[in-house]
């Protein structure tokens, strides 16, 4: 027995030296970064890779390198073609027809086919489940094939601007035969799918047969870096080569060794109020809220004064519809603000509470720093943090909650992604607005086929919403972006997309 | 053969009644699956497809059940979040969880067995009292705290690992083991401290009995007396002891994967119950409560081979 338990020890501490000794070997194996980069980002893919069926914003902006639509967003906001070489739109807004680009190439190698752009669109306006699975095309009546290189798109009503619903990843032309599309995505796009592991990583690989420019680094991967706290030490170690999204303050901490580019999240960030429950019915009451806030005050202490001041529901990247001036409808004004308080019957103030999930620091810091400016007109706001489950649930989806801060973004290059949610109606109505001529001006703005006219009837509805007070609009926050210097060529879209093919390595 | 019979029906007993209690627990906490796959796309008439795809309407024993029969004809289902089969996603990451946990355990061993030893050896000597003050010290200190603790001296000071700079086992062997070293020990230590002190009162326990005045008398040395005589006995205990732990290494190995970003079982446990993922939540937590049956069974059979008047007892 003696022999047999030091025999067992002997082998234990044999195999544990070699461990050690094994470790020597890590650390310096960074040298071989000729044609790849390892980016940062905070949350995983926790999703389908399924282009159709993928929703969070996170898997999306990852996705952009390997699926293409008919069409897609450019760095400038413009709609090019991808998939369709050219498009026509009919004068009337209901018929779309699509050119199929010529020796267009699936990642499989197979060729793209009118069958295949028939099959993802169809998949896109499935209503068996009651709704269609990507929303945009409920207005779909049908997808035809005219000949081998041309298909069309009837709209049952007129929408000029459905063109950029087909630029969204969940538009993406997929093969029509791919049984698996959730675990072994297949897109036309310039890197594609080699592999992923949940709340590890996810990598893909340049797609050498792609229509357009090709992809510059070779091998691309996605590293979750779900501790935040670690992300400078890991650029700095170099486990990662860049990381998306930094606050100001992991900026400071890094060294020379890093490009940092700032940029906006696209995002409208605001106190959303509910405006169905008192005393946000009320529009005075909601205006003498946004007579107590000073964005700039806001910005100082979430993002280091970083960041732009919003006066309503868009951001700046949307250059069309931006409009500045509306950041001056509401200066503080404590004054003014009890003053309308008094009139609006709360000559003492309210309470009431801010629903915020707890994921989003910068959201928590806006609402501590909200709270202590409200208290300035006798206002006191309670902060509730719930899980972002609870949120989706409590305060989206069942709009059980006083207010909320959040930041909005689009899903697609038009206003109406933005403005669509205030029209009373609407599914994603989460803040109840409703008002009668903000739902007519809208409702012009979507029938309007004159781009100028159209782009002034929503400049109108944002004159609405701001105002009205529909909410206490903030900022767009700052995004920044860190990569080693090694490499260049990031650019921002103004949409939530990561577009890794433009980059490229230095030296 | 009658008796480890015995254990494994208690042992699916226990299973079954763990893997109820978290489809129980799922369904009492609020949030649903459905509403954090559809995110921000949530509208009512999608949430029912979906509620209804995934069969969450039907109640709560009649979805155990059909959970129940796919489980024990191998099939786990699929991930909702991921939409991944469970069993890929979990065979993928358990070999980084049982390393972490293995080599925990190894380390534990290691330290233990011989500082054990010779404090019960030179019991009350300077050296006992030292390691006695520092075992008090590494037995209070929990692991995760061990580990930004380790991060910080061997990570930021000595500049030995890089924290974060975690690597695949697919991608380099010896990188992968190399980083494990320090959540490893991170995890141990604690452990560690603990098994040093049992064996040394164990040991000293079994100094003071009858056998061993006898076994001295009979003229053999310190050393022959307590490896041939005293630690057979002492380390019943310990054992017991050693069981237990790992068993306890594989859980706290969940927390020490957050602090050390390491993609184990622990990082997709915590996930998957964010987002209601209960598949998966489900497979892992019945398998986390193997290993402490399977542990505990273990070290059921060493006792036996250790010391063979426990079978007869029994």
């Amino acid at each position: 027995m003696k022999k047999k338990g030091i025999k067992i020890l002997l082998l234990m501490s044999v195999l544990l030296t070699l461990t050690i000794a094994l470790c020597g070997c890590t650390g310096d194996k960074a040298g071989d970064t000729s044609s790849t980069i390892t980016i940062g980002i905070p949350q995983d893919l926790e999703d389908s890779l399924d282009p159709h069926v993928a929703v969070a914003a996170g898997t999306k902006e990852v996705l952009f390198n390997i699926f293409e639509g008919l069409v897609k967003p450019d760095s400038d906001g413009n709609i090019v073609p991808a998939v369709a070489s050219s498009w026509l739109i009919s004068d009337d807004g209901t018929v779309y027809t699509f050119t199929l680009r010529e020796g267009i190439k699936f990642h499989d190698g197979s060729l793209v086919t009118v069958e295949d752009i028939k099959k993802s669109l169809d998949t896109c306006a499935d209503t068996s489940n009651g709704t269609p699975l990507v929303p945009a095309f409920s207005n779909v009546a049908s997808v035809n094939i005219i000949d081998e290189k041309t298909v069309e798109i009837v709209l049952s009503t007129p929408n000029t601007e459905f063109i950029s619903d087909l630029a969204n990843i969940n538009a993406a032309i997929i093969p029509a035969d791919n049984a698996d599309s959730a675990t072994n995505p297949i897109g036309t796009g310039p890197y594609k799918y080699v592999s992923r592991s949940p709340q590890e990583n996810f990598v893909m690989e340049k797609f050498d047969d792609y229509w357009g420019t090709p992809a510059n680094i070779k091998d691309v991967t996605f590293k979750i870096c779900a501790n935040a706290d670690s992300v400078v030490m890991d650029l700095k170690g170099g486990s990662i080569d860049m990381y998306l999204r930094l606050t100001s303050a992991q900026v400071d901490a890094l060294d020379d060794n890093f490009t940092v580019d700032e940029g906006t999240m696209n995002l409208v960030q605001a106190l959303y109020l509910n405006n169905a429950v008192e005393p946000f019915n009320n529009p005075k009451v909601r205006q003498a809220l946004c007579y107590a806030i000073n964005p700039q005050e806001i910005m100082d202490m979430v993002s280091g004064g970083k960041g732009t001041e919003l006066g309503s529901s868009m951001y700046p990247s949307f250059k069309k519809y931006f409009m500045t001036d509306l950041n001056d409808v509401y200066n503080q004004n404590i004054e003014k603000a009890k003053e309308l308080l008094t009139e609006a019957g709360y000559p003492d103030g309210f309470t009431f509470t801010i629903t915020v999930p707890s994921n989003y620091t910068q959201h928590v810091d806006t609402a501590q720093v909200l709270a202590e400016e409200f208290k300035a007109i006798g206002v006191t706001a309670n902060i509730n943090l719930v899980e972002w489950e609870t949120w989706l649930s409590d305060v989206y989806a069942a709009r059980n909650y006083d207010a909320t801060v959040i930041g909005v973004d689009a899903s697609s290059l038009t206003a109406s992604a933005l403005l669509g949610r205030f029209v009373s109606t609407a599914d994603d109505n989460f803040t109840n607005y409703s008002n009668a001529t903000y739902d007519e001006t809208y409702a012009k703005a979507l029938a309007e086929t004159d781009d100028t006219a159209k782009t002034k009837l929503y400049q109108e509805c944002l004159t609405i919403l701001a105002d009205d007070a529909a909410n206490v609009y903030i900022q767009d926050l700052p995004e920044f972006v860190a990569y080693n210097k090694k490499y260049a060529g990031y650019v921002f879209y103004p949409l939530y997309v990561q577009d890794i093919s433009k980059m490229y390595i230095v030296k | 053969m009658k008796y480890v019979l015995k254990k494994l029906l208690a042992m699916t007993a226990t299973l079954v009644a763990v893997s109820f209690l978290v489809f129980l627990a799922f369904s009492l906490i609020p949030g649903d699956p459905a509403v954090s796959m559809l995110g921000t796309q949530a509208t009512p008439e999608r949430l029912t497809a979906l509620r209804e795809q995934l069969g969450l309407n039907d109640p709560v024993i009649l979805r155990y059940l059909k959970w129940l029969f796919d489980f024990i004809r191998g099939n786990m289902g699929t991930s909702y979040s991921y939409s991944l089969p469970v069993t890929q996603m979990i065979l993928e990451k358990i070999p980084i969880t049982l390393t972490l946990s293995l080599m925990a355990f190894l380390f534990m061993l290691l330290t233990s067995i011989p500082l054990g030893i010779y404090t019960a050896k030179h019991k009350d000597g300077k050296v006992d009292r030292v390691i006695y003050i520092i075992n008090q010290i590494l037995m209070s200190v929990p692991s995760f705290f061990m580990g930004i603790l380790l991060t910080f001296l061997f990570g930021l000071v000595f500049r030995l690992f890089t924290p974060g700079g975690y690597v695949s086992y697919t991608v380099s062997l010896s990188g992968f083991l190399g980083y494990l070293i320090i959540p490893a020990i991170a995890i141990g230590l604690p452990k560690s401290a603990m098994a040093v002190k049992l064996l040394r009162s164990s040991v000293a326990q079994q100094r003071k009995l009858d056998y061993t005045r006898t076994a001295f008398s009979r003229g053999n040395s310190i050393n022959g007396v307590l490896y041939h005589h005293i630690l057979k006995n002492a380390l019943i205990p310990v054992i017991t002891f050693w069981g237990m732990a790992f068993a306890d290494m594989v859980a706290g190995s969940i927390i020490i994967e957050q602090v050390f970003s390491i993609p184990g079982l622990g990082r997709i446990l915590l996930t998957s119950i964010s987002n209601r993922d209960y598949p998966v939540v489900e497979a892992i937590i019945l398998l986390i409560a193997f290993v402490v049956i399977a542990a505990n069974f273990i070290v059921d059979i060493v006792y036996r081979l250790v010391d063979p008047r426990i079978s007869k007892t029994s």
